[in-house]
């Protein structure tokens, strides 16, 4: 199922132009706010009604201004998760999750059973939306989306509203989503973590065009995207399996690149994760240090060296078919005499890889 | 237990209940309808509507029932339709009551709906309609229950309101009794004749007894409808 999207619009002196195609699995959307994605979600989704534009899902057309053609937002089958949840303050929790029912194709889709066990709502199904946290407001919320048996899922910046805990809360189930539903979603987000943690395909924009579209794993450690996106969150992507559990508290991880320990990990051995390791916490060495508390040494070939306007530069490494990101001084890069193909050894320190950067994986 | 009141007075208790409730019943969906107008819509004259429907609040009473008469009689524009074409009377029949009663309520019933309408959150019609409902299946299903409480109140309001009316109902529909006589027309008939004090004082008290039992029967169902409708 792929979204095909095309849009003109305008309001006031601000200018949407985006194209991009959106293949199955997760894409993001991601941009500063007032970049114009939440615009593009309201286009795809039917809220909005623009200019110009084509939008299509999976081959049939929702949205076609050429041809005068646009579904009403009740007849695209697309499930949308707003920011703040807007449940039915008069329904219980399980007739908000059941109402989308009423209005899907009969006997399709996944059932009440299976969301509800796979959200973690099923202690909530009599309670109203009044007594529910922002947390579990929100996973009611996503779990009526679904349930309307949608053909993708629009995510309006669905973490946005909530604090870090409740956000740490819910990613977990939308990777569960994604993973088991093969649902396709489209996320809108301003927070790379999400991005980082959900996205297969990542779709930048900014001041209402499209700057970078492509595979997640490449956008996201693309040394000449990267600062665009913020130097902090400039990161790579490594998948990785967890091996064991030490006693010690840390556990052992295999990855292309190479065995990493990080702090415990809250998955069994066998467990495919996604680990976001962030640039600015990645050292360059050109031998390898001995005596050193970082427990992660990766060997690495330096692949692509960006330097920025201020003192810093970007480097691209690639770790055994993986790609990781290093943020250094250009001080650094020259007395080390930097350069493509020069191998390296990659430092990590275990604690600096925070939880909210370890998610699971396919 | 029937025999506190005479059968004449029970005649206009019950022809009062009867031309309130109609009264009601019958403005219920136009209500809603110019409530929903109002608060949605932009159109063409909804200033003009906003006025014509809050008219019969702010004019004389009798001037109401005086432009009903010269609309509504038999020699009036729509009363000679009315008359010629259905066979409908309305000038000097309980039916003529009812129309005057609902005319006059007409604007508190408006109000409370239009108030209850303006109160609900468009976004949760728009997260309905991605949910696959169809604009008059998020009206019935989210619209509506949650103006439910606006609803009753207009309602209870304007039964009130028809089971006092008394200007234009008998300007336009005299006071027969028997046909036109309503609780307030008796009352005020009784005050004409020498003695009429006592039968007149039982008639307030029938005429209390039923506003106060409108008003908490208003707010019992209300307050329970708007506990349900906050969500909690």
């Amino acid at each position: 199922m792929t979204l095909d999207i095309t849009l003109k619009h305008r309001f006031g002196d601000f200018a949407l132009d985006v194209a991009f195609r959106a293949p199955a699995g997760v894409t993001a959307l991601f941009g500063p706010s007032g970049s114009g994605k939440t615009t593009v979600i309201h286009a795809v989704a039917g809220l909005i009604r623009p200019d110009q534009g084509r939008i299509s899902v999976g081959g049939v057309a929702v949205l076609d201004t050429a041809a005068g053609h646009a579904l009403p937002p009740h007849r695209r089958r697309i499930g949308y998760v707003f920011q703040d949840a807007r449940l039915f303050p008069h329904l219980t929790v399980r007739q908000n999750l059941l109402y989308g029912r009423w209005f899907a194709p009969k006997g399709s889709g996944p059932g009440l059973d299976r969301i509800v066990e796979m959200l973690g709502i099923g202690p909530l199904l009599a309670r109203r939306p009044g007594a529910l946290s922002g947390g579990e407001r929100q996973r009611v919320a996503i779990g009526r989306a679904i349930l309307s048996n949608p053909r993708l899922l629009a995510l309006d910046e669905p973490l946005a509203a909530l604090d870090d805990p409740r956000k740490a809360e819910i990613l977990p189930y939308l990777e569960r989503l994604r993973d088991d539903l093969g649902l396709p979603m489209l996320y809108v987000s301003h927070a790379m973590t999400e991005v980082a943690r959900l996205a297969d395909t990542v779709v930048l924009m900014a001041a209402g065009r499209v700057t970078a579209a492509g595979p997640a794993a490449e956008i996201l450690s693309d040394p000449a995207i990267a600062p665009g996106l913020g130097l902090r969150e400039a990161g790579a992507i490594l998948t990785a399996r967890v091996v064991e559990h030490s006693a010690d508290g840390l556990t052992l991880l295999d990855s292309a690149a190479g065995p990493l320990w990080l702090p415990r990990v809250a998955a069994a051995p066998g467990a495919r994760l996604r680990i976001r390791v962030l640039a600015q916490d990645v050292m360059l060495a050109t031998e390898r240090p001995a005596g050193i508390s970082a427990l992660n040494i990766l060997p690495a070939i330096l692949r692509d060296i960006r330097i920025g306007d201020g003192p810093g530069a970007m480097v691209r490494l690639e770790a055994g078919g993986e790609v990781l990101l290093a943020r250094i001084t250009r001080r650094s890069a020259n007395a080390l005499v930097l350069e493509p193909g020069k191998p390296v050894f990659a430092i990590l320190k275990a604690v600096s890889v925070a939880q909210e950067n370890v998610g699971a994986g396919e | 237990m029937t025999d506190w009141l005479t059968p004449d007075e029970w005649r206009a208790v019950a022809l009062s209940l009867r031309v309130s409730f109609w009264a009601t019943l019958a403005s219920l969906p136009l209500g809603l309808l110019v409530a929903y107008a109002l608060a949605r819509w932009n159109f063409w004259g909804k200033q003009l509507l906003n006025g014509l429907v809050h008219l019969p609040l702010i004019l004389p009473p009798v001037v109401t029932g005086y432009l009903l008469l010269v609309t509504f009689g038999r020699r009036g524009a729509v009363g000679q339709v009315l008359d010629h074409w259905f066979g409908i009377v309305l000038a000097f029949r309980w039916t003529g009551a009812a129309l005057a009663a609902a005319v006059m309520a007409f604007p508190l019933m408006v109000r409370a709906m239009r108030l209850a309408i303006e109160a609900v959150d468009p976004r949760l019609e728009q997260a309905a309609s991605t949910l696959g409902a169809s604009r008059p299946m998020v009206f019935l299903t989210v619209t509506l229950p949650l103006i439910l409480p606006g609803i009753i109140a207009g309602t209870i309001l304007a039964f009130a309101k028809a089971m006092g009316e008394f200007g234009a109902t008998i300007t336009f529909v005299s006071n027969i009794p028997g046909q036109t006589e309503t609780l307030p027309s008796a009352i005020y008939a009784l005050l004409q004749v020498p003695g009429g004090e006592g039968p007149a004082s039982r008639l307030v008290w029938v005429a209390i007894l039923i506003a106060m039992a409108a008003l908490l029967v208003s707010e019992w169902v209300a307050r329970g409808v708007a506990r349900r409708v906050s969500g909690q």
